[in-house]
């Protein structure tokens, strides 16, 4: 039961960080910083707690806060660069933070920060903030700004033209993904009680891509459903385990041959609430037919 | 005067597109432009919309220069336009994509959208909504609001992208080639369309190849051929011009 219990709160992690992920990326921005975005936030709030004694919430939040306004300092620069280069520019990034936590005596250089309290309802708060994050991007999909970030990711130059500040939008969307990479691993520092620089390495960032090109990229339920799959199939087949990295890979290749979209498309939410009864728009349509 | 494009030059690594053209856009008129292709005419469409700035020259939008402005700011400025190849953004619905014309007439942010501390952001994602609907009922496709805009027929593609150059409410409007790729019904539909958006004393500016329609409606024809404007007039006198019947047809042997 233990067991299941920390496979289920990792696996709500992850669903954090993917998302976390997912955010910016629907601007068109793919970032490998978020594994140095969550060692912001891991740090910052252990620092609160352990230094400050801030209470476990809004420590996770001030290292949310960190993160995002690194994430915010860095996108200022980023934005200008496209494709290949702000991929490498993130890359850089994450290695940077790493390299400078292990230069920082405060939070215990080369040898990790231990102490950090235990949240005992660490699953409950993990998961808290999925569905708070799933509320999020509900309500984004059917608002002004989620129609803008969409908007600039399918074609920026036709975006711009609508009136649509592409650098402002892909500057909030970068942010806050960022954000919510920093409460991720608050969460992750105050369920570890002990972290270190190489916990967040870049391999980290390449798996948060993974969960969500294997879960879907049209919508935020497949970044979902990837890090949640991904990280429980590996747990309970010990043999993949070891082989955790070359199964990613193949089934990247596999996907992007017979479903680029993901296995989460909007098709399948569509033939969901198909099966749930409730036809899409229905209610939007009603005053005018 | 609503646009005035004063010895406006583009080039391109060397390539002059547009050369010295000098052209005034009058108020609530159908200005249009043609010409043979690869004249310059969608790169003139660029440089009044931002895509690309000019290389020399100004283009003042009501007595304000405009050139140097980013793209969003002449958009909020009340220039409007569509593309030659249609750029909806596909996987939105068709009402999706025309709600985002009021993008920059409407505020609610990020963090607002998620709190939603009032009851103002709803009301104006309803207002969004109801506007698009109706700029999707002016040009007949509101039955199909909820469906992905990938899907529609390449002539209804172009409508809705009317449609959402619409809903930014622009003063002016750039129309590409609205009728491009459509059949004759299609065509004179559209026909009515551009008419009907002029007489709304919306100034709209017009690339087209189907003559008909540009005999038919315009007020002021520009000319342009290598990138250098060769004649301008109302039709008659276009149809009669030498120059004009030149760059199309070629010189009549001697």
């Amino acid at each position: 039961m233990d067991y299941l219990l920390s496979v289920l709160t990792m696996a709500g992690i992850w669903i954090i960080m993917a998302l976390s992920f997912y955010l910016p990326f629907m601007t068109g921005q793919i970032s490998l910083g978020q594994a140095g975005f969550m060692s912001i936030g891991a740090y910052g709030a252990a620092v609160c707690t352990v230094k400050f004694s801030i209470p476990y919430v809004p420590a996770v939040l001030i290292g949310g806060l960190c993160a995002g306004v690194v994430g915010f300092l860095l996108g200022l620069p980023a934005l200008r660069i496209k494709g290949i280069y702000l991929l490498l520019l993130t890359l850089g990034f994450g290695e940077i933070v790493r390299v400078v936590l292990i230069n920082v005596e405060y939070v215990g250089a080369a040898a990790g920060f231990p102490g950090i309290p235990y949240q005992e309802h660490t699953i409950l708060y993990a998961y808290g903030m999925v569905v708070i994050l799933a509320i999020f991007f509900t309500r984004l999909r059917r608002s002004r700004m989620g129609r803008a970030i969409q908007a600039v990711g399918s074609d920026e130059d036709a975006a711009e033209v609508l009136g649509v500040n592409i650098t402002s939008t892909k500057l909030t969307a970068f942010s806050a993904g960022a954000f919510i990479a920093g409460v991720g691993g608050g969460i992750f520092a105050h369920y570890e009680e002990y972290i270190e620089p190489f916990m967040f390495d870049v391999m980290h960032a390449v798996e948060f891509i993974v969960f969500t090109i294997f879960g879907g990229i049209q919508i935020f339920w497949g970044p979902i459903f990837g890090a949640l799959v991904l990280t429980l199939i590996p747990e309970f087949l010990r043999v993949i385990q070891e082989w955790r990295m070359e199964l990613f890979g193949a089934l990247l290749i596999i996907m992007m041959i017979i479903r680029p979209q993901g296995v989460i498309g909007l098709d399948t939410v569509q033939s969901i609430k198909k099966i749930l009864g409730k036809s899409v728009g229905k209610k939007w349509r009603k005053p005018w037919n | 005067m609503i646009l005035q494009i004063r010895d406006v030059g583009k080039y391109f690594n060397g390539f002059r597109a547009l050369s010295e053209i000098t052209l005034d856009v009058e108020e609530k008129k159908i200005h249009a432009i043609i010409g043979p292709n690869g004249a310059g005419k969608t790169t003139l469409f660029n440089l009044i919309s931002g895509m690309y700035d000019v290389s020399q020259g100004e283009i003042r939008f009501r007595d304000m220069t405009i050139t140097g402005l980013k793209p969003h700011k002449r958009t909020k400025l009340g220039i409007g336009r569509t593309f030659q190849i249609v750029r909806l953004f596909g996987l939105m619905t068709v009402l999706e994509n025309v709600m985002l014309g009021s993008h920059c007439k409407t505020k609610a942010g990020l963090l607002k959208t998620f709190l939603r501390f009032s009851t103002k952001e709803l009301e104006e994602e309803k207002l969004t909504r109801e506007k698009a609907m109706e700029w999707l009922d002016f040009v007949g496709l509101a039955y199909k609001a909820d469906q992905v805009a990938s899907n529609l027929p390449h002539a209804e593609q172009r409508l809705v992208e009317i449609a959402r150059a619409l809903a930014l409410d622009p003063e002016l409007l750039l129309l590409d080639e609205p009728a491009a790729g459509m059949n004759p019904k299609e065509t004179m539909d559209l026909n009515e369309l551009v008419v009907k958006i002029n007489e709304m004393g919306k100034t709209v500016m017009l690339i087209e190849h189907n003559m008909e329609i540009v005999m038919g409606i315009s007020h002021l024809i520009s000319v342009l051929n290598f990138g250098v404007k060769i004649a301008e007039g109302v039709p008659g006198q276009i149809q009669e011009n030498l120059a004009v019947i030149e760059a199309y047809l070629g010189r009549k042997r001697s």
